[in-house]
């Protein structure tokens, strides 16, 4: 009886992890089982290795890849100089305040920014390039998403620059390395954990994307998000849509897996 | 201007938002030689350390090295290798890594890179260490680590950042040996950054004593230990007794209620001076056989020696180092020879006319 109550603030937890994580999940996959009709079938994942969703898969891949570089590129620096600025808080807050705001309502601003008549096309138009087609672009659909994910890429980065003790570059410069490298032989392989943590936060929602292809890209990108959400509540196939979502899960389990647990760095 | 300078420093002053935290100060440095920068936190130290090295600049003044300027010289490109206060080894590599770090950035071949290294971490002691991560490594060994790491570039100057003062007391005392030895084999210039000044004194062959930014004594630590300039310089370089008192004439001084003979001249007829005898100077006797009578206020034992504190009939504290025991509450005499007397010109200090807070005289 003691022993039994010294742990009943697990309830609420355990709780929470039945309901909500382990029972969904195991409807997902038997979900991912079914045809349409409510049958049991393999069908759905000899469907999904067809050349049409191979496809899917492959673009999904490549704009959270494409993503997940740039939001790095853009990225670490910003964090780099944000541990420089005197005023860390206030940038950082600064940094912060988009993610306050409404996914839905960003999305929105961009499509009033990128239209035919919007503030973009106005500045190309005075810089003497003429007016363009920026909305339902690969170019806007990455580009809004890097503005929505930047602020998960720089954080960790950040806080792993933070906890770099500077003697460290001292100590680098002192040895004979220039600024560079010092940067790549010793700022940036020990930042590389706030490096993976950040590709990570950006790169697994980015590959399940929807919103924004079908607001920003006009469905032209046909992303695996787009696929689960089409299946779901257009075409009914809530089997199929399952199989994908199952599919895009073990994919982000090894990607998880891949990047996360090397720990071991090597001698150089 | 001399040739035998390696570094010289001309009316170097650093401000750090205003305040100097360096205040004009001048030195030069031989080659070859075991240097300490010596004085409590915040005097400029580690200051003098960060401008020889190349990470900060002098707000005025040049810095020379062999005669050139190198105020401005980044320093990457400079012939001085430092060993950091905290080590900052490098944690993602292992000991053969961070001791190849220096050499790998000058592109060596990998064959030298092995040679160099191995020697080097030999000179440490660290052989078979090659491949042990920096985690794994104790605090001794980490400082052997750092040392090889900067020697194994033949630096002409060896900066030492209060290397020591991580470990504890057994591994401080066996590491001050080896260091000494290490600069010895090495020949080249240490300069060794401490506010412990027993390490200082049992380390060095020159003493720079700092304070508040200003070098307050230059000197071999057996001049200033015998020597001190000023009040500052003996009371931290080993315990001492230090007195306000007059000197009458050459090799007459005035304290305590008393002249006494010495061994100091030069001084103004009546020249206001501070008198310092070190504790182990004084020596136990009858009271009515001796200089100083004093009543015995504490009693600590030592090990090696009583440290004994007391008053005079005047009111001055005196602490005497002995091997004899005395009583608690009990009246002793103390005799010391002319020499033990040391007589400084005396500073101006809080309470004296012409004095306030501020260090500023007149009203």
């Amino acid at each position: 009886m003691e022993r039994a109550w010294r742990n009943w603030y697990l309830i609420p937890y355990a709780a929470w992890l039945v309901l909500f994580v382990i029972a969904p999940l195991v409807f997902l996959v038997y979900e991912s089982f079914l045809d349409i009709d409510g049958q049991w079938t393999l069908a759905n994942y000899e469907k999904v290795l067809t050349p049409i969703y191979l496809k899917m898969m492959a673009y999904s891949f490549w704009y959270a890849l494409l993503i997940t570089l740039a939001s790095l590129l853009i990225g670490y620096p910003t964090a780099y100089w944000l541990t420089k600025t005197r005023h860390k808080q206030l940038w950082l807050l600064l940094l912060i305040l988009p993610m306050w705001v409404n996914l839905l309502l960003k999305v929105y601003a961009f499509l009033g920014l990128f239209g035919t008549y919007g503030l973009a096309n106005a500045f190309l138009q005075a810089i003497g390039v003429g007016a363009r087609q920026l909305l339902f672009t690969d170019f806007s659909f990455v580009f809004v998403s890097v503005y929505i994910f930047i602020p998960f890429m720089v954080l960790p980065i950040f806080n792993a620059l933070e906890e770099l003790p500077p003697s460290l570059i001292d100590a680098a410069r002192d040895l004979g390395a220039s600024g560079w490298t010092t940067f790549r032989r010793v700022v940036f392989p020990l930042t590389l954990s706030g490096v993976k943590a950040g590709c990570q936060a950006v790169f697994i929602p980015a590959l399940s994307l929807f919103m924004i292809t079908r607001l920003i890209a006009g469905n032209r990108v046909i992303t695996l998000g787009t696929a689960i959400e089409q299946h779901f509540l257009v075409t009914q196939d809530w089997g199929m849509g399952a199989t994908i979502a199952v599919v895009l899960m073990i994919a982000m389990a090894v990607i998880v897996f891949l990047t996360g647990s090397g720990r071991k760095e090597g001698s150089r | 201007m001399n040739g035998q300078a390696i570094i010289r420093f001309d009316h170097v002053t650093k401000e750090y938002d205003g305040t100097a935290v360096l205040d004009d100060v001048s030195f030069e440095m031989e080659r070859g030689k075991f240097y300490t920068l010596l004085g409590p936190s915040g005097c400029g130290k580690t200051t003098i350390l960060r401008l020889i090295a190349g990470f900060i600049e002098p707000t005025q003044g040049t810095i020379y090295f062999h005669g050139k300027p190198m105020n401005h010289v980044p320093p990457n490109k400079r012939q001085v290798n430092t060993v950091f206060q905290d080590y900052a080894l490098f944690p993602h590599l292992d000991v053969f890594e961070n001791v190849a770090f220096g050499l790998r950035v000058k592109k060596m071949k990998e064959a030298d890179v092995r040679q160099k290294v191995k020697e080097a971490l030999r000179f440490v002691n660290l052989e078979g260490y090659e491949r042990r991560r920096i985690q794994e490594m104790s605090g001794g060994q980490r400082q052997r680590v750092a040392i090889a790491r900067a020697i194994v570039n033949e630096p002409e100057v060896l900066l030492l950042d209060e290397p020591l003062s991580a470990l504890d007391l057994k591994l401080r005392t066996e590491m001050q040996y080896e260091l000494r030895e290490l600069q010895r084999r090495l020949g080249i210039t240490f300069i060794f950054v401490t506010h412990d000044q027993e390490e200082a004194l049992a380390m060095s062959d020159y003493i720079f004593v700092l304070h508040k930014g200003k070098i307050q004594q230059f000197g071999t630590p057996k001049e200033i230990y015998d020597e001190p300039v000023n009040r500052f310089v003996a009371d931290f370089i080993g315990e001492s007794n230090i007195l306000s008192g007059r000197m009458i004439a050459d090799f007459l001084v005035e304290f305590a209620g008393r002249q006494f003979a010495c061994v100091d001249r030069g001084f103004a007829p009546n020249e206001p001076v501070d008198v310092v005898i070190r504790p182990e100077d004084l020596e136990l006797a009858a009271p009515e056989d001796s200089q100083i009578v004093i009543r015995v206020d504490s009693l600590l034992f030592r090990g090696v020696h009583y440290e004994i504190c007391g008053y005079d009939e005047n009111g001055n504290e005196w602490l005497v180092h002995s091997t004899k025991k005395a009583e608690v509450g009990e009246t002793i005499g103390l005799r010391f020879e002319p020499e033990a007397i040391h007589v400084m010109r005396a500073e101006r200090r809080k309470g004296d006319e012409g004095w306030n807070e501020h260090g500023e005289t007149g009203i």
